[in-house]
């Protein structure tokens, strides 16, 4: 792990704070209707899952994909907060000219395929991507997150399965944040140790890992990796984390309903609180350099407001009928 | 007496509710219907009346809430499956049409599938591609289902009391634009208001056009014969409330006063009801035309998230006015 020195980890960090601040700037900006339209599905709270696994990815050649909860994941590739924003308020210079919007954010450049709003939809897509890279032997895998909801669609089945069968390059991560939408994990699944699931399938099952914990993260899906490159086909982690903005930012009966649970989870279980907590006690005298990065990604969240506020709204006939097809 | 004014979702559950206290065998199920009370507030309060044995909370499993209610139909309970959205209907696509439609007739009449699928359909608010659909002509494709949406609240009540009682399986859909919106409740209070499936509505009597259209196109229709009147244009509007079975004497008898149609729909306009509206009338009352048939539908494309451009993209009052200027 020759790669985690202290530069590796701290740009962790700031892609952990750069999330967090670029999720509540657009709570602020929907709920003063900047950012428009129904769904907006926030990733705080879960950004030690995103970081550590893509921590093992060599971005642009391994792949990823999700489910709406995608913000993150495109900054943590390092896609331009700029151009999410854009997205995000359905302006032309969006990532996909402001067609897709917030559950849609994708990145060809950086074999990033993709949020998906049809719960499960996306899973099949994974192993096709990873049919792929194992057709024309490239070498990626992919890292495929699940809802723990998701993972009770027939969609989850099949694909697990088909990975299992063909041995697919897959990285399958259950981000079992307790809920799917109000529902409980455990009214909803018949065994709650979703990560058992693997055994089914044939594929390797990697069991628990702390989804607060970037470092704990990181080393799973290491070792996932070193699986999925010897050969031996996919691998299944369930994850566990929180989501600190309800199901969607419109769905708050569900964060009032577990008020509780959710301090709790805050106070002690943050995942940037804790990250900070490690880089300190590891190195010394790094604390205002950490508050650098704080003030750093406010500044660039806020550029990033300013060009999409800046950035037009696409309104033409040409542009509605753009790519309904490959010209 | 006056008559109470109730939201749609609201007449929806006053149906839902009679037709649960009527008949042991009626249950629910779908996703949050139960402990969140139902993501349309559509089955507010029933798990606390009714209990988790007929108020099923199901995992997001589309495919066995669809297969499910269908087996449980055949094997004599009155199930009432709900989607969230019709969007996610389609992950039960096979369960619905190669079974619920088909098993009453492939087995000859020893299967009944008296099954109610109920979703929430319409677009609009920016959900875009995949969660923006009012797909009801996909469904109504296929005979042995029958399709219906409602466009105020005493239908919605009537038409969904309807569909439980009845012995074949009914895709129920509810425009989420119209779950908020009040409207008068029938005048009969005995519980068996019970509007006939596969009969339309001629909501507003006209003599120089006839607009066709179902659940939200109503809306439109009207504010559109309003603007039209102030130009001394008489306009009929026919709400069909079923697309399947489609009632083409009330379509035949008011194009045959008119002799002009326009049909709005809120869905695409490829295969669609405005096609087949067209393809009736034009079949049998082919020398009473006199003007094209004009559709409005939405845009032919995947709807952007973007909002101007969805609002482009989604027909309006004004697309309605202006189909009717170009044929009278
Ligand atoms: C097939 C389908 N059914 C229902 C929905 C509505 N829906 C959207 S998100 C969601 C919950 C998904 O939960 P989970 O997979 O655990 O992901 P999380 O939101 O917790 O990240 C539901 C039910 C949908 N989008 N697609």
């Amino acid at each position: 792990m020759a790669r985690l020195n202290k530069e590796t980890l701290v740009d962790w960090y700031r892609q952990m704070v750069l999330t967090r601040e670029f999720e509540e700037t657009c709570y602020q900006l929907y709920t003063e209707k900047r950012i428009t339209g129904v769904y907006l599905h926030l990733y705080s709270g879960q950004e030690a899952l995103g970081t550590g696994a893509i921590g093992n990815m060599e971005i642009g050649k391994d792949h990823i994909i999700t489910a709406y909860r995608d913000h993150g994941i495109g900054l943590m590739l390092g896609m331009d907060p700029k151009v999410l924003m854009a997205e995000m308020m359905g302006r032309v210079d969006g990532s996909s000219g402001g067609k897709g919007g917030s559950m849609h954010l994708a990145s060809r450049k950086l074999n990033f395929w993709g949020g998906y709003a049809i719960v499960g939809g996306h899973l099949p897509l994974a192993a096709g991507i990873g049919l792929e890279a194992q057709y024309n032997e490239t070498g990626a895998f992919v890292v495929s997150f699940v809802g723990d909801g998701a993972s009770n669609n027939g969609y989850f089945h099949e694909s697990l399965n088909l990975a299992g069968v063909w041995d697919l390059p897959v990285i399958w991560i259950i981000v079992n944040n307790g809920f799917g939408m109000g529902t409980a994990t455990d009214r909803a699944a018949g065994n709650v140790n979703l990560h058992e699931r693997a055994l089914s399938y044939g594929i390797k099952d990697m069991g628990r890992v702390d989804g607060q914990d970037v470092m704990a993260v990181y080393e799973k899906v290491n070792e996932a990796a070193q699986h999925v490159w010897s050969g031996k086909g996919s691998v299944l982690i369930e994850a566990i984390t929180y989501r600190y903005r309800g199901h969607g930012v419109s769905d708050k009966q569900y964060d009032t309903a577990f008020a509780e649970e959710l301090a709790e989870w805050k106070e002690n279980k943050d995942p940037i609180v804790l990250f900070r907590r490690h880089l300190e006690d590891k190195y010394k005298d790094i604390s205002g350099e950490l508050d650098d990065i704080h003030e750093k990604q406010k500044e660039i969240v806020a550029e990033a407001v300013e060009f999409a506020e800046n950035s037009p709204f696409p309104d033409t006939e040409e542009q509605l009928y753009a790519n309904v097809y490959v010209e | 007496m006056a008559t109470k004014n109730l939201p749609m979702r609201e007449a929806l559950r006053q149906a839902l509710l009679e037709e649960m206290r009527r008949d042991e065998r009626v249950f629910v199920m779908g996703e949050e219907v139960g402990q969140w009370q139902g993501t349309h507030r559509v089955t507010r309060g029933f798990i606390e009346e009714f209990g988790e044995k007929r108020v099923r909370d199901t995992p997001i499993s589309e495919m066995v809430i669809g297969g499910a209610a269908v087996g449980a139909a055949m094997a004599g309970l009155r199930p009432v499956a709900e989607f969230m959205t019709i969007n996610f209907a389609f992950l039960a696509l096979d369960a619905l049409i190669n079974h619920a439609a088909k098993i009453h007739y492939m087995f000859d009449g020893m299967f009944k599938v008296p099954a109610v699928f109920r979703a929430a359909t319409g677009w609009g608010d920016q959900a875009t591609a995949t969660h923006s659909h009012m797909p009801e002509p996909i469904f109504a494709h296929f005979p042995g289902m029958y399709v219906g949406s409602p466009s105020n609240s005493a239908d919605a009540y009537g038409m969904l009391k309807a569909s439980i009682r009845d012995e074949n399986p009914v895709l129920f859909t509810e425009s989420i634009g119209l779950y908020g919106r009040p409207g008068p409740m029938p005048e009969d209070e005995s519980g068996d208001y019970v509007l006939p499936i596969g009969k339309g509505n001629v909501v507003q009597e006209g003599t120089d056009v006839s607009i066709f259209t179902y659940a939200r196109g109503v809306e439109w229709a009207k504010q559109a014969a309003r603007t039209l009147s102030k130009d001394g244009v008489s306009v009929e509007i026919v709400d069909l409330r079923w697309l399947r079975p489609l009632d083409t004497d009330i379509i035949f008898e008011s194009f045959k006063k008119t002799n002009r149609a326009v049909i709005v729909e809120e869905s695409l306009p490829m295969y669609s009801f405005g096609s087949e509206l067209a393809a009736q009338i034009q079949e049998n009352c082919f020398d009473y035309m006199d003007a094209p048939i004009k559709r409005v539908s939405a845009a032919d494309v995947p709807l952007p998230y973007s909002k101007y451009l969805e609002l482009m993209a989604l027909p309006d009052e004004d697309k309605v006015v202006s189909a009717v200027k170009e044929i009278i």
